[in-house]
């Protein structure tokens, strides 16, 4: 029986293919695209702990000097002989054939336990081979096939260590770096001898620094992250709905089934177990499917978003991506539940069927004004809490939920909204026949309404996030105007070279601009300091975005310091705050620049300022002045004068267009994920016709019975989808101007650490709008196909079903 | 002759080890090779010698408190090359590796150093001797006229322990078996190996439980080569005794498939040695122990026919287990039998 049973119920999808190809098509988008982002955080996260982990740095306290400076190597043998159990780092950053690459320089013997992450003796390197000249570079294997080629080092692969970073040997690291006799920290061992003599009288100028538990890398990308998770949550809402609408129409049309076995005495328990069974198993192929196609998206999405991270915050992300069983587990469970979310009302009303209910599908119009009523109330009450949210929250999850709130009650205003427009609507109605039309598509409205709220996320998604990407590419540009002001950048390879570039150019330019920098900690965060000469380039260009009213006059007076935006808000420092840089120099900020696109602070000090107090600065690059028309034959010159290569002169224009190309690549995966979410609603549009189609005959029949003609029944099916779609993509509009307000405000901020200002793109809208009513339109062609090709004999047919 | 410094040595370097190079003066890999009939000249035999593979200074002293406790301490300094050369910084091929133990009845605590040639944290000087490891130190301060080895001050520290210890020659150097090289086995494996027997120890220990001032006697070996072990030899038990009548012993049996080998050498107290010829050392296990998961032998029986020897041994602490990256067992004993005395037993290859 129960077998029998299991059968009969199966063969409806063996009629129905269609219907069960959209059932577990949205099952498997919205599981694919909730997987991809799973994915994708989890390549990136197991990086950053990748990269924590390197020489044990998450684990291990170390000794460093206070300013995060290099020291001699002699203080670690000082404190070696003073019984101190120590170990050497060098750490430092190369550029090898245009890749920058991390090197580590670590001694083997010395290395506490917990920093092994290299068998240094193991097979394939060896101690002898990893310390003696050439020494050995171990990288992960994506760092080794960028490194092909270049003059260095044989390189040895491991997967333990995260992409572009190569461990090596300290006086192999110390020549490649030209560090010789320096290091960068000490690792200190977890349980040091008791007869150790004071640190501070053997290395005075060194502190010690605690474990880093969680890495500057995953707190700075945490909310790049958590973007793309909430990315993840949308589509796999909008993908419910198609499975919700799916699974409705299977209820609904096997009614007459379900009341034949349980009259044939199958009892209620087992049917119920019986469908849920059945979804199960529809939900686990799915799912399984859904995360496979989820790898798949995310294996196409990863470069760029690998390239995002890199552009944004300087976080390396491999571009391969590993399988995970947790994203398996999680795709499938989400799947599961997914479904018998959207099950659940079904199930309830089959639990509650009467035995001998009528087999035929009820009007779904007529129970619903009051629940239309509840829905309209619940999305008022979103609309305050989103509003609420906004004025009194803070943070980025406060940001999140305003969104979400945002999204959620706008949505559910959608159908009360549309069916009072639809009542206006009615109004303008002269003809009979438009009378139908307006009636009929209100019946309808309940239908539709899930798949058109999928559709509203969508739109407004699609909208909001377009407009944020839109303003911030608007502001990225205009501010590089303003900020790449001089006409040629050029690095010298070394200090003398330096020296005598900054003396050929003087007499041929208007101004050589050095910009020299040099690392150090403001408030715990590593930042970059750069030093300005006084020069109109910078008081009539620099983006600034407070600043006190002598500005330039006080940081050319060596008085004051700038702090870029992102560098403020994370410390929380404003003008006129003192900004405590090394060596007990301290000075109040003056001004706060904008700086988009940089992961790190940025504090600029005038040229003497940063020579005095910062001796290892880097000194080898200018920006130069001169008369655009002859930047170019000046850039040839000196190229030629100096054999320098084509990258260490470098025009503004270039700059420029390599400057847009990260941001663009930056965005791409936003708008990939877009386009995606819009696919799945137009899918979700397409199953709820298809749904609603085969229920309407009845409807439809009267109308035909009375002379109009198939292929014009047809039309107007069509016509209705895509003034519904149009009606939505209107109601979207200012749902999407409000989350590209939130994501500009709040969510960036939090984000990047930058605020921008809002600018509207109509135009955008409009394409928008003809895509969405494009959707609309093919999601409809296929059921409004059917119905012009109808056998009128099946027209004929309802009438004489009708009891 | 210590087996251990023959295991880092291959877990340090290449695994092409040279084989029965005897005589041909280098091995494969360019290091030299130890040659008969070669004079020892100090003090600049004193020093390193890093054109070898590996080489050792090692020192054990039996201590006595002056409530009568027994303790011992062990100071090492290996050197293992990469490569027979020396180099400036980084680049060195020279590794350094350091191991201290501090033995009582109840308890074994030992400690372990590695280092790079070439920075300065490790090596050795012949003029004035020092060999040092971190804030491990071997140094002398013997006046000018004198052997630099004939007084020193010694130092390790561990996580529980440290010591200090001024020691004093009371003899000569002994060279060990054909003036200073000693056969290792059948197939004419070698090394050039001297001892300094005699030394007369005062110093301090420091424990957890407090300082502890203790007296006794040392025992120095310096030994250095490129092929110490054949093929098929698989460890070794190496004994030096100091009899209470003032002459001493040194002995070892290399295992093997086979019976072994073993080479002694007997000195007399006024230092003049008599090295035995290769067998004339008989040594037998008398009882095993349990001891870090293996079974060793805690008690021997050593006879030496020719000087009417035959002595058992008693480990102070059956437990002396060196726990370091390369393990092995080394511990102070007393001797008891037609001789007595105190003086050091070391296992290795036991697994």
């Amino acid at each position: 029986m129960i077998r029998e049973s299991f059968i009969v119920l199966l063969s409806h999808w063996r009629r129905k293919p269609l219907q069960l190809i959209m059932l577990l098509l949205g099952l498997a988008l919205a599981t694919a695209l909730w997987s991809a982002v799973q994915a994708i955080n989890g390549e990136a996260r197991a990086s950053y702990a990748r990269a924590a982990a390197v020489v044990g740095q998450d684990r291990l306290e170390s000794l460093v000097q206070s300013d995060g400076s290099r020291f001699s190597q002699q203080i670690y043998v000082d404190l070696r002989r003073a019984g101190w159990l120590v170990s050497p780092i060098i750490e430092g950053e190369k550029r090898i054939g245009g890749e920058r690459i991390r090197i580590i320089g670590i001694d083997p013997l010395t290395l506490p336990p917990q920093a092994r992450q290299v068998d240094v003796m193991g097979a394939g390197i060896g101690l002898k081979n990893f310390i003696t000249p050439p020494g050995i570079l171990v990288t992960s294997p994506e760092t080794a096939q960028r490194l092909e080629g270049a003059a260095l080092p044989p390189v040895a692969v491991v997967d333990t260590l995260p992409p572009g970073t190569a461990m090596t040997d300290i006086g192999i690291a110390q020549s490649l770096l030209e560090v010789e006799g320096q290091v960068s920290r000490l690792l200190l061992w977890p349980t040091q001898p008791a007869s150790a003599k004071p640190l501070e009288e053997t290395a005075p100028g060194l502190i010690r620094r605690q474990p880093a538990v969680e890495s500057d890398l995953s707190r700075l990308t945490d909310s790049f992250h958590l973007n793309l998770t909430a990315f993840g949550f949308l589509a796999f809402a909008v993908g419910i709905f198609i499975v919700h609408s799916a699974i409705g129409l299977a209820f609904e049309q096997r009614r007459a089934v379900f009341r034949t076995l349980r009259a044939l005495g199958l009892p209620l328990r087992s049917l119920v177990i019986l469908l849920a069974a059945e979804l199960m198993a529809f939900a686990l192929f799915s799912g399984l499917a859904g995360v496979a196609l989820g790898y798949g998206v995310a294996w196409a999405l990863l470069p760029d978003v690998a390239a995002s991270l890199r552009g944004l915050y300087g976080a390396e992300v491999p571009g391969t991506l590993t399988i995970r069983p947790s994203v398996w587990l999680a795709g499938i469970a989400i799947a599961v539940a997914g479904t018998m979310v959207s099950a659940a009302g079904g199930l309830w009303r089959l639990w509650n069927m009467p035995l001998l209910a009528p087999a035929r599908p009820r009007a779904w119009g007529l129970a619903s004004e009051r629940a239309m009523r509840l829905q309209a109330l619940s999305g008022i009450a979103l609309m305050v809490v989103t509003g609420a949210l906004t004025q009194v929250g803070s943070g980025l999850v406060a940001g999140f939920a305003a969104l979400a709130a945002l999204l959620l009650g706008s949505a559910l205003l959608l159908p009360p909204l549309l069916s009072s427009l639809l009542k206006l609507g009615s109004r303008t109605a002269r003809s009979v026949l438009a009378q139908w039309f307006w009636a009929d598509t209100r019946q309808q409205l309940p239908g539709l309404s899930l798949a058109l709220m999928a559709l509203l996320l969508a739109l407004s998604a699609n909208a909001g996030v377009g407009t944020m990407v839109s303003s911030f590419r608007l502001t990225f540009t205009g501010w590089l105007d303003q900020r790449l002001a001089s006409e040629l950048y050029v690095t010298a390879r070394n200090q003398d070279e330096a020296q005598a570039m900054r003396d050929w150019l003087v007499p041929r330019s208007d101004a050589v601009l050095p910009i020299w920098n040099a690392e150090t900690r403001v408030e715990g965060q590593p930042v970059q300091v750069f030093g300005i000469v006084d020069h109109a380039t910078y008081r009539d260009n620099w983006p600034m975005l407070a600043q006190v009213p002598d500005v330039w006059d006080r940081i050319a007076a060596s008085e004051a310091v700038l702090l870029n935006e992102q560098l403020a808000r994370r410390s929380g420092l404003g003008l006129g705050d003192p900004v405590a840089l090394s060596n007990g120099l301290s000075l109040p900020v003056a001004g706060i620049f904008s700086d988009y696109g940089n992961p790190k602070g940025q504090v600029i000090v005038s040229n003497d300022l940063l020579v005095k107090n910062f001796p290892d600065a880097n000194r080898l690059r200018y920006a130069v002045r001169i008369d655009p028309a002859k930047a170019a034959r000046l850039a040839d010159d000196l190229r030629t004068a100096f054999a320098l290569p084509l990258e260490n002169v470098i025009d503004q224009a270039s700059v420029k267009s390599f400057s847009l190309r990260i941001f663009d690549r930056t965005f791409a995966v936003t708008a990939a994920l877009n386009v995606l979410t819009l696919g799945v609603a137009a899918l979700a549009i397409f199953a709820s016709l298809l749904t609603l189609s085969g229920m309407r005959l009845p409807q439809l029949a009267p109308v035909w019975a009375m002379g109009l003609t198939r292929r014009h029944l047809a039309g107007l099916e069509l016509l209705r989808s895509i003034a519904l779609a149009a009606l939505t993509m209107i109601v979207a509009i200012p749902v999407g101007i409000g989350l590209s307000w939130m994501l500009l405000a709040v969510v960036n901020v939090e984000a990047f650490g930058w605020r921008l200002p809002l600018h509207l793109f109509p135009l955008d809208w409009v394409r928008l709008a003809i895509f969405a009513l494009l959707a609309a339109g093919v999601a409809a062609a296929v059921p409004a196909l059917r119905l012009a090709r109808i056998p009128p004999a099946q027209l004929l047919k309802v009438f004489a079903n009708e009891s | 002759m210590k087996a251990e410094a023959l295991l880092l040595f291959l877990a340090l370097s290449t695994p092409a080890l040279a084989q029965g190079f005897a005589g041909m003066g280098e091995d494969a890999e360019g290091f030299s090779v130890p040659q008969a009939g070669t004079e020892l000249v100090f003090p600049r035999d004193h020093g390193a010698h890093p054109d070898f593979r590996i080489e050792w200074w090692y020192l054990t002293a039996n201590l006595e408190a002056a409530d009568g406790t027994d303790y011992g301490v062990q100071w090492t300094l290996f050197r293992s090359a990469l490569a027979p050369s020396e180099g400036q910084g980084w680049q060195s091929p020279q590794l350094w590796m350091g191991h201290a133990a501090l033995t009582s009845a109840e308890k074994h605590r030992s400690a372990e150093r590695l280092s790079r040639g070439g920075i300065g944290q490790a090596g050795v000087v012949e003029q004035p001797f020092a060999a040092t490891i971190d804030d491990w130190h071997m140094t002398s301060r013997a006046v000018a006229s004198a052997d630099s080895l004939s007084s020193i001050d010694l130092g390790a520290s561990g996580q529980d322990f440290s010591f200090t210890l001024k020691l004093d020659a009371m003899g000569p150097l002994v060279l060990q078996g054909d003036r200073g090289y000693s056969v290792k086995s059948a197939e004419g494996q070698a090394s050039y190996y001297y001892s300094q027997p005699f030394y007369e120890v005062a110093g301090t220990l420091k424990l957890l439980e407090g300082d502890v001032a203790v007296t006794g006697k040392a025992w120095f070996d310096h030994e250095w080569s490129s092929q110490p072990l054949g093929a098929d030899q698989t460890g070794w038990d190496w004994f030096s005794f100091h009899f209470d009548s003032g002459e001493k012993l040194m002995g070892f049996r290399l295992r093997d498939s086979a019976g072994g080998f073993t080479s002694a050498t007997w000195i007399n107290a006024d230092g003049r040695a008599e090295p035995q010829a290769p067998g004339a050392l008989q040594v037998t296990p008398l009882e095993f122990a349990e001891v870090a998961g293996r079974s060793l032998p805690v008690r021997w029986q050593v006879k030496l026919p020719d000087k009417k020897l035959d002595v058992s041994t008693r480990a102070l602490n059956p437990n002396s287990w060196m726990d370091t990256q390369v393990s092995y067992w080394e511990g102070p004993v007393r001797i008891e039998g037609t001789h007595a005395g105190r003086g050091y037993v070391e296992m290795t290859g036991y697994e």
